[in-house]
């Protein structure tokens, strides 16, 4: 003798994208606000102190933005030509930035005028920033050096002439003043001690670097050129740690976020990808319209902005998190009303009662279990269910129509109610994991309210689109099925003699389901 | 016997169907007895084991009864026609009545003396039927002719459930069609009634099943149309009666039976729930739903504890009174059509086939037992003619019994809905767990499916071939879930499709070493390779399809069976690519032996099947057997053996390792066997002389055996515990208690010896000669059972009984010391051990 048995509701693998914490996390963004600049957006920083401002460095301005503001609250515009490589200090009181005419500018973030401007190279400087002890400026340029520059004095310290390109990137340390590095076009990532008079490592990237990034303990390395983003381990002189070849066109750009615990990179193929430092898979991926060049994360990782070479500047919020206060109100029961007698062991000798386990049967189960097909049915379309679980309502009707009482469960149903039933096969008779049970069903309500077909306007709509969703699926599968004899002929003239049996046979399993579908 | 290794079929299952008969409680409710087959058995209600195996009959048992006048007795009559009277304590048949003609139903009233009734053909007319009391002579010797019948009522209906006899027998109602007529003994007077004068709208009103109140002049007929009347007849006067309407049932009501008081009503359908109407009115009743299947008999037990329900599919369920299900009693389950095929599950050696509507049954032949019913289908299974059900089609084991894979399917109009499940084997809860489902893995039913089957090789090499009338075949294999949060770490996923010519696939089987695989389509078989999936070679042999393939093992791995539908066998060898061998014979069923070359196929011939034994290697037959059993055998499968039987003779080699069974189209399980039926059946019986009247369950055995062992320890490591100490004495009291009162001395003269023999006897004994005297007295207590003292020689024992003792243990203590010795010398190292 058995128990009631539940309806079993059939789980389908989930197709498309996992969803996982890392989905949760960053698609937790407001819809982006898009500013639009002068020129091509070269690089974003933001201020490391609060209110994290952050510098926007776009054909020969650099822009400051507040950090809900719109327009720019202060602006740099100086330049002849293009500035580049707008960067803060650690305190956020000064502002460096490169030029394509080749000086370096320090300005005052309260000032208007610069501060210092280190005349020098000769050549646009592309890479400027500051070091870790705030008095030492490092920069590189298109002039193939990489020099270090003193604040106070405004003059230069040293120049080291080792690339054999142009410096595109660099970073300084953050755990020793001394040391920097700079990536160049000639597909080295060099890094220099301010104590010694050469570079002191040289990492092989094997393409034009285009961003290079040290991890907050300074030990290990994120190079970006091409189409790889590689990651070094310095403190093991320079040994590749991973490669990483998630985009399809150059890496532009790399940011970690501020718990160091995600490494995100920004493309020309418009997509920036999220990494876990700990696995260097792709969590998740964000698209954009156009090629990106520049990427920030704020601090908290409350603002994700991104700069594009349509001069376009994307910034992403935080969605507020919701605070569930409801739930803290309703005054829960004491912890102790829970555990009463659940610790108390039994005596030797003690005769243990133990109470039946209760089957909790949703409603439907009671409503099937008595018999109550149209009952049970009712119970299904309610809109929770329908809505957020079409395949338990399509399971009912599965175990309906397997009773041989689907028929009359659908039957004698007033125009609201079939208009009901109407809207729910429509939206999910293409969807092919319903799709045997939901043809049935419109089989069945066709038949039944035939007669009454013309007598409410409602229902007729229903049917129109009902006719029209099989409509349009028939006519997709029928493309589908052109596809497919595209890819067979190409498959056919790319396979070898000896492997074409099996892939012949493989194609025409494929063809075969697809026309199943379509004669439903 | 005539040849001590003649080879003969035997059933197996202990009998055959189960719904012969009502079963009958005994008068203490202990024991439930039923006809299944040609047998009487006899369950015992408490562990549902069965306790006795009564043979005797030709053919089907058709009914049961206890003698009325001793219960200990049992009547029993079958289509043989004979009526057999049975003490079925011991098993022993008392005496035979031979009657002659089919006996169709047996009914034993207390009123009637020495006479029962029975249903038989009347003389002459092949349909019609008539209630015959039969006399049964008190003459001595054990066969008896019962020649004396006199016809109670003509035309009566074929079923057992259609006659009723009244309260102390006064009256006998019967029903056929739609005629109730009810006769009385005293009065001689038949009262007719019949419902279709009453009721003409609709419906079926025809009766079903009679049964009488127990008390009062109350018959309860159920009908076809699922009611139930309830006829309160005025019997004195012949035109008035009342009745009222029960009606639940949807469906024919199958059986209806009275509570022992006569208060409530049960009855039973084939919605297979039991109905319990208080007070026989419509107003109160409470159900018992979901039993399985269709409820056959209902039965109640005298003392109104218990009631049982027989059902359609030969299982027994024991219901409490307050309707709560308390054990069922299963042997083989016969469901309506074993799709499945004979399986042996490797693990437990089990026959796995058809259960339950959409169970997988488990069965242990050797103990004629239902191990487990595994559920595959998971739905409910809702009881209603001609709705189409979901049916557990195909199975297959993986070599280990590590992976299961079932089909089921359920047919439709349009294409018919098919689930391919795949369970793993749990270690933990030793049960299987479902991995995989896949739904419609092939668009047409699927036809065959197999494993590749390889020891040495785990779960990397595992692969399940299924072939579907899709004219494709298609090859599964486990693949490693890369996600880190789902909840199982494999699941199955298909790999490849193959297919031949757009020909329907209809078997696939895996050679032995697993690299080749043999696809048939139609008329053609196809071998691959299980690695690349490339098409090797294909065999074909004109006219006809292939309806079995097989590959050779052990020594003949090189050849390919196959059987077609055209009436041939042929054999092709796979190394030469070339036919080996045909043989003109219209093949049913082929079965590879799994431990030898050895391939059993059978025939089905004029009416007749036929069973060949052959190596593939040549074309002679190593062993024929003609005319195997009358019905088309359906299915076979080899049975491993737990140990290898010493085979009599040459010819039986082949049965050394394994065993044959098959099944046939009317669902009997059969076996060959070298043994006869009475060898077949000691061993069981010999069990149960252990059982005398208290039920021994397999648990309170092995406790009985733990508790001996235990006290036997405790006496080796001469340990001495207080209750040993009054064993010690137990003989002298106990045979102070047991002698006549009559022949006992004076209790003034008995009192100090039996005060002395309470006494802890000396203080300063070593442990080791306590111990050599509980062994000593234990002997003497067998001695004194088994001998018969004369009161004299007693009375002098009597007067020094302890004197006695201390002289045996004198006597006896060298010899005994040594032997200590020697078990103290055993037990240390015993101990050290752990």
């Amino acid at each position: 003798m058995a128990t009631y048995k539940p309806v079993v509701v059939q789980a389908f693998p989930k197709l498309g994208e996992k969803i996982t914490q890392d989905t949760l996390y960053w698609r937790g963004y407001k819809t982006p606000v898009q500013i639009k600049e002068f020129g091509a957006v070269n690089k974003i920083h933001f201020s490391p102190v609060p209110p994290y401002n952050y510098a926007v460095t776009a054909s020969s301005r650099i822009h400051i933005y507040g950090r809900y503001s719109q327009e720019p609250i202060k602006t740099f515009s100086r330049f002849k030509d293009a500035a580049y490589c707008a960067t803060y200090r650690d305190d956020g009181n000064l502002l460096v930035a490169g030029s394509e005419e080749g000086s370096i500018r320090l300005f005052d973030v309260s000032g208007r005028a610069p501060l210092r401007q280190f005349d020098g190279p000769t050549k646009a400087v592309h890479v400027v920033g500051f070091l870790s002890d705030k008095y030492r400026i490092f920069s590189g340029g298109d002039d193939y050096s990489s020099s270090l520059w003193d604040i106070p004095n405004g003059t230069e310290i040293i120049s080291y002439n080792e690339h054999t390109d142009y410096v595109r990137c660099g970073c300084a340390s953050k755990v020793n003043a001394d040391v920097f590095i700079t990536g160049s076009y000639d597909h080295t990532v060099k890094l220099f001690d301010a104590r010694t008079k050469g570079s002191v490592m040289t990492i092989e990237h094997g393409h034009p670097v285009e961003s290079v990034l040290l991890f907050q303990s300074g030990g290990l390395l994120v190079s970006a050129g091409g189409r790889y983003v590689k990651v070094w381990d310095i403190l093991k002189g320079g040994q590749l740690l991973v490669s990483l070849k998630n985009h399809h066109k150059t890496v532009t750009c790399l940011c970690l976020n501020s718990s160091g615990q995600r490494l995100l990179s920004g493309s020309l193929d418009r997509h920036v990808k999220i990494y876990s430092t700990t696995s260097y898979k792709v969590v998740h991926s964000f698209n954009y319209a156009t090629s990106i060049l520049s990427l920030a994360l704020s601090p908290e990782d409350e603002t994700i902005v991104v700069g594009m070479t349509n001069g376009v500047l994307n910034v992403k919020h935080r969605k507020p998190e919701k605070r569930k206060e409801e739930s803290q109100k309703k005054r829960q029961p004491a912890y102790r009303t829970y555990v009463k007698g659940r610790t108390y062991m039994p005596k030797q000798e003690d005769f243990c009662v133990s109470k039946p386990v209760k089957h909790i049967l949703r409603k439907y189960d009671k409503l099937l279990k008595s018999f109550q097909s149209s009952k049970a049915l009712d119970a299904v379309l309610e809109p929770p269910i329908r809505l957020h679980t079409p395949e338990v309502t399509v399971a009912v009707m599965q175990e309906l129509h397997r009773r041989g009482t689907l028929r009359s469960a659908l039957a004698g149903r007033d125009e609201k109610q079939i208009n009901l039933l109407l809207t729910f096969v429509a939206r999910h008779v293409v969807e092919p994991r319903f799709t045997s049970v939901l043809v049935t069903v419109a089989d069945m309500i066709t038949d039944i309210y035939q007669p009454v077909v013309g007598q409410s306007a409602i229902v007729d709509r229903q049917f129109l689109k009902l006719q029209e969703a099989i409509g349009k699926e028939i006519d997709y599968q029928e493309e589908l099925l052109e596809v497919l004899g595209m890819m067979d002929t190409l498959f056919a003239t790319f396979t070898k003699k000896s492997a074409a049996y099996p892939e012949e046979n493989r194609s025409n399993g494929l063809t075969e389901t697809i026309e199943t579908n379509t004669n439903n | 016997m005539v040849a001590p290794a003649a080879l003969r079929v035997v059933r197996c299952g202990g009998g055959g169907r189960l719904c012969g008969a009502r079963p009958v409680f005994s008068a203490d409710a202990k024991y439930l007895l039923c006809g299944s087959g040609d047998f009487v058995k006899m369950y015992s209600l408490a562990t549902g084991e069965t306790l006795r195996l009564m043979g005797g009959h030709a053919d089907l048992v058709t009914g049961v009864q206890l003698n009325p006048h001793n219960h200990m007795q049992l009547y029993s009559s079958s289509l043989d026609g004979r009526i057999k009277l049975w003490d079925f304590m011991d098993g022993i048949p008392i005496k035979t009545f031979t009657v002659g003609s089919k006996l169709l139903a047996l009914y034993a009233l207390a009123s009637c003396e020495d006479s029962v009734f029975v249903i038989v053909p009347k003389n002459g007319e092949r349909d019609t039927f008539q209630l015959v009391s039969v006399k049964l002579t008190k003459a001595a010797g054990q066969d008896i002719e019962a020649k004396d019948l006199s016809v109670v009522l003509d035309d009566v209906d074929v079923s057992p459930k259609c006659i009723a006899f009244g309260r102390e027998g006064e009256y006998v109602a019967s029903v056929k069609d739609v005629n109730l007529q009810v006769y009385f003994f005293k009065r001689k007077q038949l009262n007719k009634f019949s419902v279709s004068v009453m009721k003409t709208k609709g419906g079926n009103h025809n009766f079903t099943c009679v049964v009488c109140h127990p008390t009062e002049d109350c018959i309860a007929t159920g009908h076809a149309d699922g009611k139930i009347r309830l006829w309160y007849v005025n019997f004195h006067h012949k035109r008035e009666y009342t009745f009222s309407t029960l009606h639940w049932h949807h469906d024919v009501v199958l059986d209806l039976a009275f509570s022992m008081e006569g208060t409530s009503l049960l009855s039973g359908g084939i919605e297979s729930v039991l109905v319990l109407w208080q007070n026989l009115s419509d107003r109160q009743k409470d159900f018992l739903p979901r039993l399985g299947s269709a409820v056959e008999y209902i039965s109640v037990s005298p003392d109104g504890t218990l009631c049982c329900t027989l059902h359609t599919d030969n299982r027994i369920s024991i219901i409490n009174s307050n309707l709560r299900f308390s054990r069922s009693i299963q042997g083989l389950i016969k469901s309506r059509d074993v799709k499945t095929g004979l399986v042996v599950d490797p693990r437990t050696k089990a026959l796995v086939l058809n259960g339950e509507p959409g169970h997988l049954q488990f069965y242990c032949l050797q103990s004629d037992q239902q191990l487990f019913s595994l559920d595959i289908v998971q739905q409910q299974y809702i009881h209603q003619a001609d709705l189409k059900q979901v049916d557990l089609v195909k199975v297959a084991f993986s070599a280990q019994g590590k992976w299961l894979a079932t089909v089921e399917e359920r047919e439709e109009e349009t294409d018919p809905e098919l689930q391919l499940k795949l369970w793993f084997y749990d270690e933990e809860t030793q049960s299987f767990k479902l991995n995989t489902r896949i739904n419609t893995p092939h668009d047409d039913q699927i036809t065959d499916m197999c494993f590749r089957d390889m020891d040495e090789m785990e779960d990397d090499s595992l692969i399940l071939v299924t072939t579907g009338r899709d004219c494709v075949f298609k090859v599964w294999v486990i693949v490693e879930d890369t996600d880190p949060e789902a909840q199982q770490s494999v699941s199955w996923s298909c790999d490849f499709v193959g297919s031949y010519h757009n020909y329907q696939a209809t078997n696939c089987c895996f050679s032995e070493d697993g690299s080749l695989l043999a696809v048939s389509f139609e008329g053609t078989v196809t071998v691959w390779d299980s690695v690349t999936w490339d098409l090797k070679c294909t065999f074909c042999h004109p006219p006809g399809k292939i309806r079995n393939i097989c590959f050779g093992r052990l020594t003949c791995s090189k050849y390919l069976i196959g059987a077609t539908d055209h009436g041939f066998l042929c054999c092709w060898n796979l190394l030469s690519c070339a036919l080996e061998w045909s043989a003109h014979l219209n093949i049913l069923v082929l079965q590879p032996d799994p431990l030898s070359e050895h391939i059993a196929a059978v025939s089905w011939l004029s009416k007749e099947s036929s069973l060949f034994v052959f190596k593939p290697n040549e074309p002679r037959p190593i062993y024929i057997q003609r005319n195997l059993c009358k019905e088309k055998i359906q299915l076979a499968a080899f049975v491993p053996r737990d140990e290898p039987e010493t085979a009599g003779s040459e010819k039986y080699l082949w049965l050394r390792r394994s065993q044959l069974f098959f099944l046939t189209d009317t669902q009997e399980l059969m076996t060959l066997s070298t043994r006869s039926l009475e060898e077949r059946l000691t061993p069981s019986s010999k069990q149960l002389a252990v059982e005398e009247s208290l039920p021994v369950t397999p648990f309170s055995l092995l406790l009985g055996k733990h508790r001996r062992q235990q006290s036997q320890e405790d006496i080796d490591l001469g340990k001495l515990i207080v209750h040993n100490k009054q064993e010690q004495d137990s003989p002298a009291v106990k045979e102070l208690l047991h002698t006549p009162a009559h022949v006992l001395p004076s209790a003034s003269f008995l009192c100090p010896i039996f005060i002395k023999s309470l006494l802890i006897s000396k203080e300063n004994k070593s442990a080791e000669e306590v111990a050599d005297e509980v062994e000593m007295e234990s002997e003497k207590a067998e001695d004194d059972s088994d001998e018969e003292r004369d009161v004299t020689e007693m009375e002098q024992e009597d007067t020094s009984p302890s004197e006695l003792l201390g002289e045996m243990t004198c006597k006896l203590s060298k010899y005994q010391e040594k032997e200590l010795r020697k078990i103290r010398k055993m037990d240390y190292s015993w101990i050290s051990a752990f």
